[in-house]
Formats: structure tokens, sequence, C-alpha cells
């Protein structure tokens, strides 16, 4: 294949004791593109990318919505690219996550393992996971029926029955992934209305593999070494009832992944990092991109743009202390 | 050792010299069940995320236990007598095999540590 030429703005550092000029932690289109803007306004770039890489969008088939590609993408591919094109201008891309941050010192400190990496401005785009319902059988039955991930996983239901639990617009794909395979599929909800987008909730409608429990949520996953049956209850009449199938895809929402931020910088009480001024932490000089801050638009291009403008906002702000410090130099003399 | 080149989806990581082998289940009896030494079978396919994330992974992992356990890749999509014998209901699952009998099992890609851990409960 055909590769662009490497372009390299920026020198990056020879060793752990000095620092990158920015530090991004996170792999989804929010972090990449802030590393596309810092390697580009020629910052050193590190990206932290984790262990599990690219984010949300690996967990999906084709991507419709996402402008450029107007066939349709799928998500991997996507993310695929954009990591190529951050790595194009020089950005380091190390599949590792991070254990633990320290925003107190000059020179901000995050560890991976035995290293500490060192960087004068950190871009925190660790988007959001998987939030699953907690209850008994959940986790035990995970990978024996239970999934998160039905573009991975729907091809072990053929023709079989399945469920979706959850009401928005993942719920929505996951449930129209599996009708390529699946004999039946219920979407079960806790409320009596989906807050997915219409065209998601129309192409659910249209299918007649696909009806819906309203006003329901699931008490119990049940079965010994694969998933059986779910128990439920209608949450309006406490009626309770079970449904039996072969797979279920929970798909209820996301939980912020803030947890090495506790105490370093302002989260709020959901755990999102709070935001100020469209990109800034309560910490001067780390800055917030995408589903970790963002809870109301949550999609690829809101995450590429947020990461856009906290890739300017570090270029800013790493332009004037190194203006500050000219000056200082200067005052000195 | 037979090296293969897997194929898998992404330019960039087909060139490196991989230490895994790619396998069918019409040689899984003679390739894992009646292997001298343990063998990871990765069920995967060319469609996940995940699997991409750890395929990568278990190359290193590959390279790095050479001679001490074997790699295998099978591709579900069309191999599914295999993924059907072994239950996999999910992808990617890594199953364990030593002297013919599963003695461990990893469902999804959890980072490398994971699938150290599993590999050394083999040797």
């Amino acid at each position: 294949m055909d590769e662009k030429q490497k372009i390299e703005f920026a020198q990056k550092p020879k060793n752990f004791t000095e620092p990158w000029d920015v530090a991004v932690i996170g792999s989804g289109p929010a972090s990449l593109t802030a590393a596309i803007y810092t390697t580009r306004g020629a910052a050193s770039t590190l990206i932290l990318g984790g262990e599990k890489w690219g984010g949300q969008l690996m967990l999906t088939t084709e991507v419709d919505n996402y402008p450029g590609f107007h066939e349709g993408i799928e998500g991997p591919d996507l993310m695929q690219k954009m990591r190529k094109q951050s790595e194009r201008f020089g950005a380091e891309f190390i599949e590792k996550n991070v254990e633990a941050v320290d925003f107190s010192k000059e020179y901000f400190e995050l560890t991976v393992g035995e290293t500490k990496y060192l960087a004068k401005s950190v871009i925190i785009a660790t988007g959001a996971e998987t939030k699953w319902l907690g209850v008994p059988g959940e986790d035990r039955l995970r990978g024996r029926g239970v999934s998160s991930c039905a573009p991975c996983d729907a091809p072990f239901f053929k023709d079989k029955d399945t469920a979706v639990i959850g009401g928005g617009d993942s719920a929505m794909e996951e449930a129209l992934v599996l009708t390529k395979y699946s004999n039946s599929i219920t979407i079960v909800h806790r409320r009596e209305e989906f807050r997915a987008s219409a065209a998601m909730q129309k192409k659910v409608k249209d299918n007649k593999k696909i009806k819906v429990i309203w006003d329901t949520q699931v008490k119990e996953f049940v079965g010994e070494q694969k998933l059986e049956k779910i128990l439920l209850e209608n949450t309006k009449t406490g009626e309770k009832s079970e449904l039996v199938v072969d797979g279920v895809f929970v798909a209820v929402g996301h939980t912020p992944s803030t947890a090495i931020f506790k105490g370093k910088v302002e989260l709020d009480e959901k755990g999102y990092i709070v935001v100020n001024d469209h990109t800034k932490t309560s910490t001067d000089g780390v800055f917030v991109a995408g589903d970790v801050h963002d809870y109301h638009y949550r999609q690829a291009i809101t995450a590429a743009g947020f990461g856009c403008m906290a890739g300017m906002e570090a270029l800013k702000y790493l332009d004037e202390k190194q203006g500050n410090k000219k000056q200082e130099t200067t005052l000195d003399k | 050792m037979l090296c293969v080149l897997t194929g898998r989806g992404f330019a960039g990581y087909s060139e490196n010299r991989m230490a895994t082998m790619e396998i069918t289940d019409a040689v899984f009896d003679e390739k894992v069940l009646k292997s001298t030494i343990p063998v990871l079978v990765d069920f995967w396919a060319p469609w996940c995320g995940p699997c991409r994330m750890a395929g990568p992974v278990l190359d290193e992992l590959a390279e790095e236990y050479e001679g001490k356990i074997q790699i295998v890749k099978l591709n579900i999509d069309e191999n599914q007598k295999s993924a059907a014998d072994y239950d996999v209901m999910s992808i990617p699952t890594t199953v364990l095999i030593k002297d013919g009998n599963e003695i461990g099992r990893q469902i999804g890609f959890a980072g490398k540590k994971v699938f150290e851990d599993l590999i050394k409960k083999g040797i």
C-alpha cells in the first residue's frame, strides 16, 4: 500500500527526563484529532492510547454519519486511519494504560508501569466505557450469552432469539445489527419511549424482526453454562415476567473513564470532567476533549471537534508559557 | 517454524514475521489437540474491532514464548465447527489447550498481561 511520507515538525524528547510538549491520554477520535493538530503545530506529542485502543468506534460496524465517507466506513477502519494520520505527523503512540497522574509538578507526570512520562501539557481524552446493568448473573454470563458488542458477537446468534437492553442510538444499532442474524430481537426498555434519533427509531420500527417491551427492566440473567433467560419487571406495575433468549446485548449507556483523575481535576457528580471555556479543566495546562466531558452530543464527529479545540488550546498554552519564560530570562539579566 | 501471514486487515502489521499460525477446522485435531506443546487458540474475525487490537499483541507473545507455546488463529467466519465445539459466543475468545484439554479461557481483549497470565497456566 502506498504510504504518504511522514513529516515531523517537532523534536521528540531524547530520554525520560525530558518532557513532551503534549501528552494525550486516550485514543478515540478526540485524542487522535488533538494529536493531529498538536503535531502539525510543531509540538512533540505522546499518545498514551491504552491497551484497548481506538475507543468506542472499535466496537461498531458501519459508521454512516462521519463526514467524508459517503458510503460509510467500518468503525475500526476509521480509527486505524485516524491513528495513522496522527503518526504521520510524528505522534508517538503507546498502547499502554496510564495508571496514575500527578498534575502538581511543573512537568506533569504520567505513570505507565515502571515508566514516568513527563509533559508540559496534557489533553485528557479517555472517553467513556460501556455501562453494565449490575444485576445478578450478568458478570458471570458475559461472553456466554451476555454481550455489549453486537457487531462482535451477533453472528453467534444466527437463527436464535436475542434481546437488546436500552433505548438510545447504540441500543438501536445493536438491534439492527442483530436482524442480520437472529430469528427475533426484543428490545427491553425501562421507559415508555426511546431517546434514540428519529432516523434510528424509524429503522427499528420498520423492521419486522424487532419487537419492543416498554417500561420494563432486567432483574436477573439466568443460566448455568450459557444464558437461558432473563427475569423482567415492569417499572410501572411491578409485574414480573421472563423472556427466554439465547443472547442479550446491553446498551444502556456509558460511564466516563475518569478513575485516575479523581482528586486531580474537578469532576461532576457523575464522574465527568468539569470543563471551563470549552476545553479547560480545573488545572492550568490540562485540557479535556470528547466523551469524558461531553455527555450531551457523544458523537465521533463532535469528539473529533473537541479534540481539535483542545489541541489548539494546548498549542496556545505552550506558546504563552514559552513567551513568559523568555520574559523571565530577560528580566533576570 | 511455520510462518503464515494472517492478512488481518491493517496494513502495517502484516509485514511482521509472525510466530502465530493461521489454522482451519480441518487441521484443528492435528495442530491443536495433538500438539506436543500447549496451544492458545484465538477465535477471531476480521470485522471485530477488539480482535484487531488483540491480534498484534498475540503476535508479540507468540515470539516471546516461541517453543513454549504455540499460538494459532482461527477465523470463525470460515471455521464455524471449532467455534461451536468450544461454545464460543463472543470474540475474541482465546482458549488454552494442553494435551487436548481446555485448561483456560479468556473472553474479550483485556490487554497483554491478561493473555500472559493465561499462557503461564500452560507452561
